[in-house]
């Protein structure tokens, strides 16, 4: 059930990321929405996925990397819905879907066993540390679209060929505003996801910090937001710095997330 | 009965021979009503422009009306037939209803999409509506190319893109700030083009305007209009920290702003984006400073460029608006095809009216017992049966079908219609 779920959720993701593709060359109202029915009904299966595997499993499904990536794409996707109904951005979508299909099709090809929750993570921090790092992450994730955003339209106006995307992309200041404030969402919620991880982690293993791999790059990730949004406020960094500081932002944040599991292995590894 | 239309544009005819056609002021009242009082002109309406002067008639006989309105051309302006025919167009049935829908969505217009002509055209019509000079026909015609420019409008990019200079720098600052509400402005020199584009900055809701200028009191007065302060050009750079946008039109003969200076303005900004345009020529601000983060340095020839672009995109947009016109010109023959029926219909309406009369007459007579409320309910019953009748073949009639000539021949037949009675 879970399985026909999933893969109805993929192919409806897979067809919003073409969409949205085929918008950055030829859009129109009735190619955005058709992207964004496309990502509605996805998101719906995918929800129904997601409450059964918690409903089989007894815990939020991120139990192995399979999950952990389809929740962390349905966690953008749930936060995307939410920009799009405030800001209304103009191709938002054509930027972000594709990287939530990659997300979920790397989680498709990835092992699916479900095993079940060793005791030492059978807490209630469990549930709270990981939610609070997954909107974290999203709110990065985001933040990366809205850079890439910047950076293309910056493009635009700096160079004078106001061709491609210009008329439909958002203000430069629009996409600056949106990539700071998702920032400010996106950093809180990793340092309480730190500090409880801290927590937890004394009371599971009796040790606050071990230098475990997974540790060490979310603490990487974590100085990289501290200073976009420190030389923000102190040297007025913004603009063109702050959308490519959140770009290489979030590609801490994706190697903490893949990388530190499938190569570095750790404490967190079956994460 | 066809549609036509006569007259001289920017296309066909040099300046002076559109001046002399034109009907100025009161002139165009005059010349409606005796355009309408030509034998062979049964509606007509005149749009009066500086780019075309162009009449709009119903005619029964084009080559008859043709004459007729060129004489009448003639005469009215003064000026010999020789001097205006060769510039003059004529189009008449299917060619003049996609005439007006192109004129009147700016497909024909000088400046391609420019919005006024929609206006100028509603105008010319609804002054001929108050003269009581048109009737079903171009009254349909004005409905259907407002409603036709309207789609147009909606449905391509034709009037999207600015493609005037001042316009070009409004939507660019747009896309550099969120909302031009409370930015604040400096206008550095003078000049009409700067002047233009300023008053554009400030419809939009550009607050906080500074005026620098070498003449003190020159700078006063523009600030004033502006609803500005005058700033002394010698403190000009102090204020610049506080200047979104920024634009340069003084007459000096090097750079006024340098990179190095913009620099220092950008950290006390702490950079904030700014948005120059450099429209003095020679330029007086260095074109290196558009390399600085966050600031945005346009010249007259890069805006430009930019209308230039946005003209290649209309271009582009105006092959799809040719297509919804093309549409609209069927469906508007197909309704003036229908016309066609209406005649005969009325004619039909009114033969099953008389009988009415008549039978309800001899029924009287036959049964003069019967007392009011009685005659109204046979009466009642004498309508119902002739509206069943007739609803039928009205309905036939005024469908859109191939054989409707062939339709309407039948029904005079059938029911005794005879004559061509219009």
């Amino acid at each position: 059930m879970e399985i026909i779920l999933f893969e109805f959720a993929l192919t409806f993701y897979f067809a919003a990321a073409i969409v949205g593709i085929l918008e950055l060359f030829k859009g129109t109202k009735t190619t955005s929405r058709i992207m964004l029915g496309l990502t509605v009904l996805g998101f719906a299966l995918h929800t129904a996925d997601i409450i059964t595997m918690y409903a089989i499993g007894g815990h939020i499904p991120i139990s192995n990397l399979h999950e952990a990536s389809s929740f962390f794409a349905w966690c953008i996707i749930f936060l995307f819905f939410f920009l799009e109904y405030r800001y209304r951005i103009g191709l938002l979508g054509s930027f972000i879907m594709p990287v939530v299909f990659i997300m979920m099709l790397s989680s498709s090809i990835l092992p699916r066993t479900i095993k079940p929750l060793s005791p030492v993570l059978q807490s209630y921090w469990f549930g709270i540390h990981t939610l609070l790092a997954f909107t974290g992450d999203a709110a990065f994730a985001l933040a990366f679209g809205i850079g890439i955003m910047y950076l293309v339209q910056e493009h635009y106006v700096k160079s004078k060929h106001l061709g491609g995307l210009f008329q439909r992309l958002p203000s430069l200041e629009t996409l600056d505003e949106i990539n700071y404030r998702l920032i400010t969402i996106g950093w809180p919620l990793l340092t309480l996801a730190i500090i409880t991880g801290v927590i937890w982690a004394e009371t599971a293993w009796g040790k606050y910090w071990r230098w475990d791999p997974k540790e060490v790059w979310s603490m990487i990730t974590w100085f990289i937001y501290a200073a976009v949004l420190h030389v923000r406020l102190i040297a007025g960094w913004r603009g063109r710095r702050a959308a490519i500081l959140s770009i290489i932002g979030f590609c801490a944040v994706l190697f903490t997330f893949f990388g530190v599991n499938l190569i570095l292995k750790g404490m967190h590894a079956f994460v | 009965m066809k549609i036509f239309a006569l007259g001289v544009n920017h296309k066909t005819a040099s300046v002076d021979i559109r001046e002399r056609l034109a009907f100025s002021g009161n002139k165009l009242e005059e010349g409606i009503k005796r355009l309408h009082s030509l034998p062979e002109v049964r509606e007509v309406a005149v749009l009066s422009t500086c780019n075309r002067v162009e009449l709009y008639a119903c005619v029964d006989s084009v080559p008859a009306a043709s004459e007729q309105i060129k004489d009448f051309l003639s005469g009215f302006h003064e000026v010999a037939r020789r001097d205006f025919e060769k510039a003059l167009f004529a189009l008449d049935g299917p060619d003049a209803v996609r005439h007006v829908f192109r004129v009147a969505s700016s497909l024909d217009s000088m400046v391609l999409g420019e919005p006024q002509i929609l206006g100028q055209i509603k105008a010319a019509f609804d002054f001929s509506l108050s003269k009581k000079t048109t009737g079903v026909l171009l009254n349909k015609l004005m409905k259907k190319a407002i409603s036709t420019a309207k789609r147009v409008r909606t449905e391509t990019r034709i009037a999207e893109n600015a493609v005037s200079i001042s316009f070009a720098a409004v939507e660019l600052a747009k896309k550099i700030f969120t909302n031009l509400s409370g930015k604040s402005f400096m206008l550095m020199g003078a000049g009409e083009m700067a002047e233009l584009a300023a008053r554009h900055l400030v419809n939009n809701g550009v607050t906080g305007v500074m005026v620098v200028n070498r003449t003190y009191d020159r700078g006063c007065e523009l600030a004033a209009e502006f609803n500005g302060k005058a700033v002394r050009f010698e403190n000009f750079l102090e204020e610049l920290t506080h200047a979104d946008i920024i634009i340069c039109s003084t007459g000096a003969p090097t750079y006024v702003l340098h990179r190095d200076q913009m620099q220092k303005v950008m950290k006390e900004r702490k950079q904030k984006p700014v948005f120059i345009i450099d429209i003095s020529v020679p330029r007086n601000i260095d074109p290196e400073i558009n390399r600085i983060d966050n600031v945005y340095l346009y010249d007259v020839d890069n805006l430009q460029d930019v209308v230039d672009t946005n003209l290649q995109g209309r271009k582009a947009e105006a092959e799809k608006a040719e297509g919804i016109i093309g549409e609209e010109v069927d469906k508007f023959g197909r309704w003036m095809s229908t016309l066609d029926s209406v005649p005969t219909i009325v004619a039909l309406r009114q033969r099953a009216e008389e009988i009415r009369i008549e039978e309800l007459e001899k029924f009287r007579n036959k049964f003069p017992g019967l007392d009011e409320a009685q005659m109204k309910a046979v009466d009642y019953l004498a309508a119902a049966i002739i509206n069943k009748l007739i609803h039928a073949p009205t309905v036939a009639l005024k469908d859109d079908a191939e054989d409707r000539d062939e339709l309407i021949a039948l029904t005079k037949r059938l029911y005794g219609i005879n004559g061509d009675d219009d």
